[in-house]
């Protein structure tokens, strides 16, 4: 047994200990369970980080019974899990530096979400089981994060599926929750079917499913073509597309991202911690820990890029007119994995996997601040019913703002010769936009830049709504409810409180022409307690210094290459450039991030009235963003309808008016007219028989005599 | 385990324990039906336990052979014997026959002693036809599996019961009177009634069409094979629950035996040939029975519908003449085997309690039988594939195996995952979830200590199949090798065939396009030159 052993199989034991238990000892035994285990994960995974920085990339003092991998890193075996003629499946715990990344990101973020959701779930009945819940995705995401090869990665990914699936609809006697986590599995499912055919190919044309051997074999792929659906194409194409077909379901990129927002069904520490900070995430991961694969398909990069930069793009234009704050902050997620998605296609993947770090922090740090203003504005999430918190829930605000500084982006360039400085985002966000530019990848940079601007409007937007102005309070349902039930009977209503707020979707014009009446309604919103507001502060720090602190390792050309030693395709050369450009391409995220936040600003704070208006002179433009692009309505028209319809239709018309009619029924019928004429015929009258008698004699004798 | 004919007593052990039951009362007979069953599972693990595996282990082990009668140089005989195959199947049914009787416990009321003696008698034929090396004992115990079945839904069934056990009659008659004809003709050509060695023989290429034609007739309909699939969901569905488990779990595994015990080794061109075939069947199978699934209100006939679209994974994977496909084939069957006899068992559960089988009479089961809405979501998803439970095993490996025939029908196959998901969990949500509003349904107590080990034992198995699956894959690795090595000289070659690489440049500058020049292309230039343009 080795630390890694234990980091992986802890939450997993934790998780079935806690669910079994379930309500027998009282909430507190699985709390404590699952809480504890996650913190001693937490607490053996930032040595194996840290003793990756330092440049320490043996097993020596980390492990007893683990193999050493070239590069530096160690594979701990665990068993065989199948084997089938040349394809061999282990299970097995790799830990490299991209590992390593990973393991301090999922068990620190999973650890304080743990910890954070003693208070916010403290009226639930049910605890138990969201405690196992999260301690079982923990460890699918472990599984998935150390996988040494395609089959595992697979297990893992379908796991935290499963527990995103369980998490979404924990609620489950809401139909709204439920609704969503089938749309969050079901849609997961058709990435997945490129993920496995991925698998497949991989398979057949490496002939093992061994993530370092396919690796190591990749580079003498140039110029392989294979059949694909009865055409040719680059083998490496056919093959990495494919598996970004997994990396798109997963990551929630456009075209499969319509799970992700309604995935806010579920309580939000689920969000913090699976639909921003690690699961969504994985799909990065993926390419990353594929990327000498990717290397080797211009067109698969390509594809990476396009898609990367379209979600970026889609993402943040929703995002900028969602009213719910769960849903802004879902939309930011996916448009900043779409940052993620480009800067691993322009062949930054140092840059991906250290936005993707700081990205943990920052925005598992504004779901739970969002999680504890909903938790004082009694489940109303709705930000059009805020207004005016900072003053009522200071701890909460504070963190926020710096999660906010943190996401858009804040910082001094380094243009003058001088050491750059900022909050994590700054330091990964710049690095994708310059890394862009540095490729040649025009477009990717211009919609980067742009991008940043949406981004520091829409997360300045939340701020500025949620705390400052007058309060709002008085319109919201949740609030005159709380003030009118003084007493607040707890959990009872909780279930649906936190789908109310999409169930009753506001149509445009309530948005444009409803008023939302000013005032506090007597209601006096509470700071969260301590447990909930000791993972804030934790991860105010992340935000703040994760970019500044690590940035070397993760993208400077030399620290870089020491620290990934072939983890990743780490490309020199291009971090290199990404120092050298131009002073306005270094400026211009910085100058993007201030004119969103002047645009904010002047709308929210200056002239409120402001953004109305604007809805109103672009109503088809608004109108399009707020509902979505209209994904879910063409999906809804193109796929789901039509899978019920025909399936009717086949069930009906195929089953029993075709192949039973024709087929049991049918003979069935035969031989029932057949018996009925033969039942005829026992009419039981001698003279018949014996008529019927003298026609067969004459017929016999006639054919004796003719022939 | 040299001399004891520990098949002969498997077999002995529930015949004689079936014509006892005829004799006694409804509760003696339960007990005697359930002792009879166990020492058949202790029988079958030791049967395990002692199978030789690797190299040098014996294909046929435990042989038995006792010569009957002879005809025209064909000599009959009671001759049993099993490889890996049969070894899993029999594990599978002396695993099931338990948990049949168990359920039967109180659902059952009438004729209690015929129907222990049914399903013993079922026991019996189910590892029969496993177990024979004779044609003619095989042809025996094959068809007569389908009598106490029909008995079992014709008398203890539904109230649809006649036409189901009518329909399931029909359809198998005919494939079963052509299998007899191409039987007969094979013993009058070859003189022989050994399977091994039919097995071996090489029957001319045109003959081996007919007698393959004449085979998938009654095995496409035993799988069942779409379209001849529409007698499985009215067998379920009138089924009692306890026949629903052991139909799904054995009973649609005769017609994947088959054609791995017949069809393949004995015919391997005619199998060649016929791909396309069992391909399309399966491919239309998987779509069109998933999609039925999706829009059914009774919960058996769904769960029928999946078993469908499962058993069409298992054709795949078959006559993808791999060893991937071949291993997933007999995975899927093992895993859909628990699993779908799990599903049956589950939707019994709640059948005894509120008497109906329709979707919407349910809701909100998770708030009041805990347990249940546990086990049965880990049911639920190991139908689905998911990895760590059995059924992820096989499909994962025949679908790999598929791929290396036709890149197309591994598509449209693994669509499968997609479709499958959405049915079982729209069924788990409208059973299980929701809020719970109905009288009757909130009255439902939960599993009991009898129901709860019955499904306990099915969850550990299910896991233990998913997460370490060797203990499965290990008794049937030499047999698979053997049946691999057979068709070799027919096998399909796949539509993927890719080109061998070279190495890329050293200093490939990112970003550029670094297109191989098409001179280096080792072979089939035309596509080479076409996978560029579609590369661009």
């Amino acid at each position: 047994m080795s630390a890694i052993h234990f980091i992986v199989f802890l939450p997993l034991l934790a998780a079935v200990v806690a669910g079994l238990a379930n309500k027998s000892f009282g909430s507190t035994f699985p709390k404590v369970i699952t809480t504890g285990s996650l913190f001693i994960a937490c607490a053996l995974s930032w040595p194996i980080f840290l003793h990756f920085l330092t440049g320490n990339f043996g097993p020596d003092t980390m492990v007893y019974d683990a193999n050493a991998i070239p590069g530096g890193g160690w594979v701990a075996p665990v068993f065989t899990w199948m084997l089938s003629g040349s394809m061999q499946v282990d299970w097995a715990l790799r830990v490299d530096s991209l590992t390593a990344v990973m393991l301090v990101v999922v068990t620190s973020v999973s650890a304080l979400v743990h910890l954070y959701s003693w208070g916010y779930m403290s009226e639930e009945p049910d605890q138990p089981r969201f405690f196992a819940y999260l301690s079982l995705f923990t460890f699918a995401m472990l599984m998935l994060v150390t996988a040494n090869n395609l089959v595992q990665m697979f297990f893992g990914w379908e796991g935290v599926g499963l527990a995103s699936y369980l998490l979404i609809g924990f609620w489950f006697r809401k139909p709204s929750a439920n609704a969503a986590a089938i749309k969050a599995f079901v849609v997961n499912r058709v990435g997945d079917l490129g993920f496995m055919l991925g698998i497949f190919g991989t398979f057949l044309v490496f002939g093992t499913i061994d993530i370092p051997t396919i690796l190591a074999a990749a580079p003498n792929m140039h110029g392989s073509t294979i059949g694909f659906l009865g055409h040719r194409f680059d083998t490496m194409t056919v093959l990495c597309l494919l598996l970004f077909v997994g990396a798109m379901g997963k990551s929630a990129q456009l075209g499969l991202h319509t799970w992700l927002p309604d995935a806010m069904e579920g309580p939000t520490p689920v969000s913090a911690l699976i639909h921003a900070a690690t699961m969504v995430t994985a799909g990065v991961f993926m390419v990353c820990r594929m990327s000498p694969m990717f290397e080797q398909s211009a067109v698969a990069l390509g594809v990476v890029t396009f898609v990367g930069a379209a979600t970026c793009f889609f993402a943040a234009t929703v995002g900028t007119t969602q009213t719910d704050i769960k849903r802004v902050i879902a939309y930011s997620t996916c448009s900043q994995l779409g940052y993620m998605f480009f800067a691993a296609g322009v062949g930054a993947y140092g840059a991906a996997m250290f936005h993707l770090f700081t990205h943990a922090f920052f925005k598992a740090l504004l779901f739970l601040g969002a999680g504890s203003v909903i938790h004082a504005m009694h489940h109303e999430q709705d930000m059009r019913f805020y207004g005016g918190l900072r003053k009522h829930i200071p701890v909460t605000f504070w963190t926020m703002l710096f999660g906010t500084l943190a996401i858009t982006g804040v910082g001094i360039p380094g243009i003058f010769g001088n050491t750059a400085f900022g909050f994590a985002g700054f330091h990964s966000k710049d690095a994708i936009i310059e890394a862009s530019y540095a490729a040649g990848q025009t477009s990717a940079f211009w919609v980067g830049v742009f991008v940043a601007l949406l981004t520091s409007f829409y997360s300045w937007r939340l701020v500025f709504l949620t705390f400052y102005g007058k309060p709002r309070w008085a319109g919201s349902e949740h609030i005159q409810h709380a003030v009118h039930d003084h007493h607040g009977h707890g959990h009872d209503d909780h279930h649906d409180s936190e789908a109310e707020a999409s169930d009753h979707a506001p149509t445009a014009d309530e948005i444009l022409h409803g008023h939302h009446p000013e005032g506090t309604a007597g209601y006096h919103p509470h700071e969260s307690p301590w447990v909930m507001l000791v993972p804030l502060v934790l991860l105010t720090l992340g935000a703040i210094f994760a970019g500044f602190v690590f940035h070397g390792a993760f993208i400077e050309p030399s620290a870089g290459e020491s620290y990934w030693r072939g983890a990743i395709a780490f490309n020199e050369h291009l971090m290199h450039a990404m120092h050298e450009v131009p002073v306005w391409v270094k400026l211009s995220a910085t100058f993007a991030m201030l004119s969103g936040l002047a645009i904010a600003y002047g709308a929210y704070i200056v002239s409120p009235s402001f953004p109305a208006k604007f809805a109103e002179a672009f109503r088809p433009l608004y109108l399009f963003s707020l509902n979505k692009w209209y994904f879910d309505e063409l999906y809804n028209f193109l796929f789901v309808r039509p899978a019920f319809a025909i399936g009717r239709l086949f069930w009906k018309k195929g089953d029993e008016a075709t192949i039973d009619r024709f087929g049991p029924n049918g003979a069935a019928k035969v031989v029932q007219l057949g018996s009925f004429g033969a039942a005829r015929l026992q009419s039981g009258y001698v003279y018949a028989y014996a008529f019927i008698m003298l026609i067969g004699l004459t017929a016999a004798l006639t054919w004796v005599i003719a022939r | 385990m040299s001399g004891f004919p520990i098949l002969t007593v498997m077999l002995a052990v529930p015949a004689f324990a079936a014509v006892a039951c005829l004799f006694v009362n409804a509760q003696s007979a339960r007990w005697l039906a359930l002792a009879a069953t166990f020492v058949d599972l202790a029988l079958g693990i030791l049967l395990w336990a002692n199978f030789q595996t690797g190299d040098g282990a014996a294909q046929w082990q435990f042989v038995e052979h006792v010569r009957l009668f002879g005809i025209g140089g064909a000599e009959f005989a009671w001759a049993l014997g099993i490889d890996g195959f049969a070894l899993l199947l029999i594990v599978l049914s002396v695993f099931l026959m338990p948990i049949c009787i168990g359920a039967s416990w109180r659902s059952i009321e009438k004729r209690v002693p015929e129907y222990m003696a049914a399903f013993l008698a079922t026991e019996v034929l189910m590892i029969g036809t496993f177990a024979a090396q004779d044609l003619m004992l095989f042809y025996v115990f094959f068809e007569g599996g389908l009598i106490p079945m029909f008995l079992i839904i014709g008398i203890w069934g539904g109230a649809n019961r006649i036409y189901a056990s009518y329909k399931f009659f029909l359809y198998t008659l005919l494939g079963s009177l052509l299998m007899l004809i191409a039987i007969l003709y094979m013993i009058l050509t070859t003189g022989t009634t050994s399977i091994p060695a039919l097995m071996a023989h090489d029957f001319p290429p045109h003959v081996q069409t007919w007698l393959w034609l004449a085979f998938f007739a009654s095995f496409a309909v035993k799988m069942p094979m779409w379209p001849v699939h529409t007698w499985l969901p009215d067998a379920h569905v009138q089924a009692p629950t306890a026949g629903s488990v052991i139909l799904a779990g054995v009973l649609l595994k005769l017609g994947g035996y088959g054609f791995l015990r017949f069809s393949l080794p004995m015919f391997p061109e005619a199998s060649a040939q016929f791909i396309w075939l069992v391909f399309a069947l399966s491919a239309v199978a998987v779509i069109y029975t998933s999609l039925v699934a999706l829009v059914q209100s009774d919960m058996k006939k769904l769960i029928a519908y999946s078993s469908v679209a499962h058993m069409a994974i298992v054709t795949f994977g078959l006559f993808a003449f791999n060893a991937q496909g071949v291993e997933g084939a007999m995975m899927v069957m093992l895993g859909h085997g628990v699993v779908s006899g799990a599903l049956f068992l589950c939707v019994g559960v709640i059948y005894d309690r509120l008497h109906t089988r329709e979707i919407d009479r349910y809701g909100g089961l998770a708030i009041n039988m805990p347990r249940y809405a546990v086990l049965f979501l880990l049911f639920t998803m190991a139908s689905v594939g998911l990895p760590g439970t059995s059924n992820f095993i096989g499909e994962f490996l025949s679908l790999a195996g598929l791929y290396q025939v036709s890149t197309l029908y591994a598509l449209l196959g693994t669509t499968g995952i997609i479709l499958g998901a959405a049915y079982m969990l729209y069924l788990y949500r409208r059973v299980a979830f929701g809020d719970l509003t109905k009288d009757d349904v909130k009255a439902m107590p939960d599993l009991d200590l009898r129901e709860f080990v019955m499904l306990g034992a099915l969850a550990a198995v299910t896991l233990w199949m998913g997460v370490y699956p060797e203990s499965f894959m290990k008794p049937m690795r030499g047999d698979v090798q053997k049946l691999v090595a057979r068709l070799e000289r027919a096998a399909p070659a796949g539509d993927s065939a890719p080109t061998v690489g070279k190495p890329a440049p050293a200093a490939a500058e990112h970003g550029e396009h670094a297109a191989a020049p098409a001179a280096h292309a080792p072979k089939g230039a035309p596509a080479e030159a076409s996978a560029h343009g579609e590369a661009h």
